[in-house]
């Protein structure tokens, strides 16, 4: 039964233009544990995302979540059923203060987002709750601070705190660690641990150390088809997955390797300046 | 505290106002200021750069003018009918619209607004190119008589500040908090659950009433409706003062009206009336490569920076 099931799909294919970007995939998301979604670049991971959450149509295929067909519902709707999704690119509103940010997510639940004629002070009630939610992330002292002030790391953060305010059954984190630095890392990883509790949680991620550190399954994508898929020792061990992903990800150390080499040249000119 | 007795400054120099200076040129600034506040709700504050607002202008305009030449109705309800009658357009013209995003919703607003103006060019009770004539003023609530023109500056300045408090009101309200969201990241506010068109609709839906609202006032003042106010020069001429004034905050668009207003009027009489578009035109480009937040958002800045 699709009970241990949260989320399902079935068949699940999306072609453009002669180009196949989804094909055939059977995805089962077990409720209450991590799933992180790996493959080398064009796999089709995010084009998976965009699916699940209708902000691209399937051309064939069903979503299951819970056992209810959800394929033609629209995105918000796909929200409010209790699917948050994150994406790749930090989603804040950037010109809004932090507690702002979060008090547009608790909002939604209080039935007056079309009360032109009312105050904005009638939202001042939520600003406990949204004070606490950040806090949970660590973002306390900055309530009042308006987010593009925020560094990259913390705008993740705000994020995670603002998707928790809608008290969402399942989590789609696209590349939550993407474009940060070491430490930034881990904070949000933790994070996402912590969050996992009495969740389900969907992510797309690039960094093989935090997908050890936290899935409890993966499945490997390549061109848009399922690779293979198990715990971290199956998959990393899997001769297939090596020779698609593990090739990717010795290239990345070698990026890594050049961006550090960068960066210390660059502080060592600023310095040589001053 | 600082910005109330800013208010009431302002308030009361709008009270004296008429005074010193000649009250139709007033009323004509305090239309345009109405106008340009009810198109920056949706430009500034939604981020929807709609091209076809003068619609909604011309709608208002017509309808009162109709109404008041034909069955004599009083002022007010003039008013509110052309208001109605601009709202009810802009709720079918706004579903059509928000469906589309960025240059599309533009493209969509002014083929939307051309199609209505060669319909109000074809229609028999608009008077075509002569327009209405001679629209009566009558008298408010049927006891002030409004042919004297600082009565009727007074009342324009009523429906004004109705007109203000209200977009200042939907800007600071749960609902304007919405709108800002989608202005600042769309994606997002769908994923946190929001139909977003539905938000947009709702903010279209207002500004159109507003606008209409202007296009009655105007027509009242200057007791004529005609086609001008539903050319698409008009779309454009709202675009130009928000920008000016600043688009986003709330008093940029009644500076930009008051600047516009001011400069058309002093110069189509003068030796330059014949440069005027050119003139409007080079405005218009110095603002959008040198100062882009407009008079008053620069002089926010310039504020934030010596003083904040």
């Amino acid at each position: 039964m699709s009970a241990d099931y949260v989320l399902e799909t079935r068949n699940l294919v999306k072609e453009f233009k002669g180009f196949t970007a989804v094909d055939d995939v059977n995805l089962k998301v077990k409720r209450g544990t991590i799933h992180a979604l790996i493959g080398p670049n064009g796999a089709g991971k995010t084009t998976v995302f965009n699916l699940l959450t209708k902000f691209l149509t399937p051309t064939t295929g069903t979503i299951l979540f819970n056992g209810e067909d959800i394929t033609s519902m629209k995105s918000a709707a796909i929200a409010r059923k209790g699917i948050v999704r994150s994406f790749q690119i930090s989603a804040v509103f950037p010109h809004l203060t932090l507690l702002e940010n979060v008090r547009i997510a608790l909002q939604r639940k209080e039935g007056n987002s079309f009360h032109f004629w009312k105050s904005e002070k009638v939202l001042d009630k939520l600003n406990d709750r949204a004070i606490e939610l950040l806090d949970e992330v660590g973002l306390k002292s900055y309530a009042n601070t308006v987010t593009v002030d925020l560094p990259y790391g913390r705008k993740r953060a705000l994020e995670i705190a603002t998707t928790l305010a809608l008290d969402p059954e399942m989590l789609l984190l696209d590349e939550p660690t993407q474009g940060m630095g070491h430490e930034d890392v881990g904070v949000v990883a933790d994070l996402i641990k912590k969050v996992s509790k009495n969740r389900t949680i969907l992510m797309v991620e690039h960094n093989l150390h935090v997908v050890a550190q936290l899935a409890d399954t993966i499945t490997v994508l390549q061109r848009g088809a399922i690779l293979t898929e198990g715990n971290y020792e199956t998959v990393s061990k899997d001769p297939q997955v090596r020779e698609a992903y593990m090739g990717v990800e010795a290239d990345d150390e070698v990026a890594n390797a050049i961006a550090a080499e960068n960066a210390a040249a660059s502080a060592a000119q600023k310095e040589s300046v001053e | 505290m600082k910005i109330n007795k800013l208010y009431l400054f302002l308030i009361a120099l709008a009270l004296v106002a008429p005074t010193f200076i000649y009250p139709v040129f007033l009323m004509k600034v305090l239309c345009f200021a109405l106008f340009a506040c009810a198109f920056n709700l949706l430009l500034g504050f939604v981020g929807l750069l709609s091209f076809g607002h003068a619609v909604f202008l011309g709608t208002g305009g017509y309808v009162t003018g109709y109404l008041m030449i034909e069955t004599g109705i009083s002022p007010e309800l003039g008013v509110l009918a052309g208001t109605a009658a601009a709202a009810v357009i802009g709720a079918v013209y706004g579903k059509l619209a928000v469906k589309r995003e960025g240059i599309y919703f533009a493209m969509v607003t002014l083929a939307l607004a051309q199609l209505a103006f060669f319909f109000y060019l074809q229609a028999p009770f608009t008077g075509g190119e002569d327009g209405l004539q001679g629209v009566p003023r009558g008298s408010l609530f049927g006891i002030i008589d409004l042919s004297d023109n600082s009565a009727m500056y007074y009342f324009v300045l009523a429906i004004f500040l109705f007109g203000f408090w209200l977009v200042h009101r939907t800007i600071h309200s749960p609902f304007g908090q919405i709108l800002k969201a989608i202005r600042e990241n769309e994606p997002r506010a769908i994923s946190l659950g929001y139909n977003v068109n539905d938000y947009k609709w709702a903010a279209f839906v207002i500004s159109s009433a507003l606008a209409g609202m202007a296009g009655s006032t105007k027509t009242l003042v200057f007791q004529l409706a005609s086609l001008t106010d539903v050319h698409w020069h008009m779309s454009g001429e709202v675009v130009l003062m928000t920008l000016l004034g600043g688009m986003g905050t709330i008093f940029g668009p009644v500076v930009g009206a008051g600047v516009v207003v001011t400069i058309q009027n002093y110069m189509s009489g003068g030796e330059l009336g014949n440069y005027i578009h050119i003139i409007m035109g080079v405005i218009f480009i110095v603002c959008v490569l040198a100062f882009r937040s407009g008079i008053v958002g620069e002089f926010q800045k310039l504020m934030k920076k010596n003083f904040g």
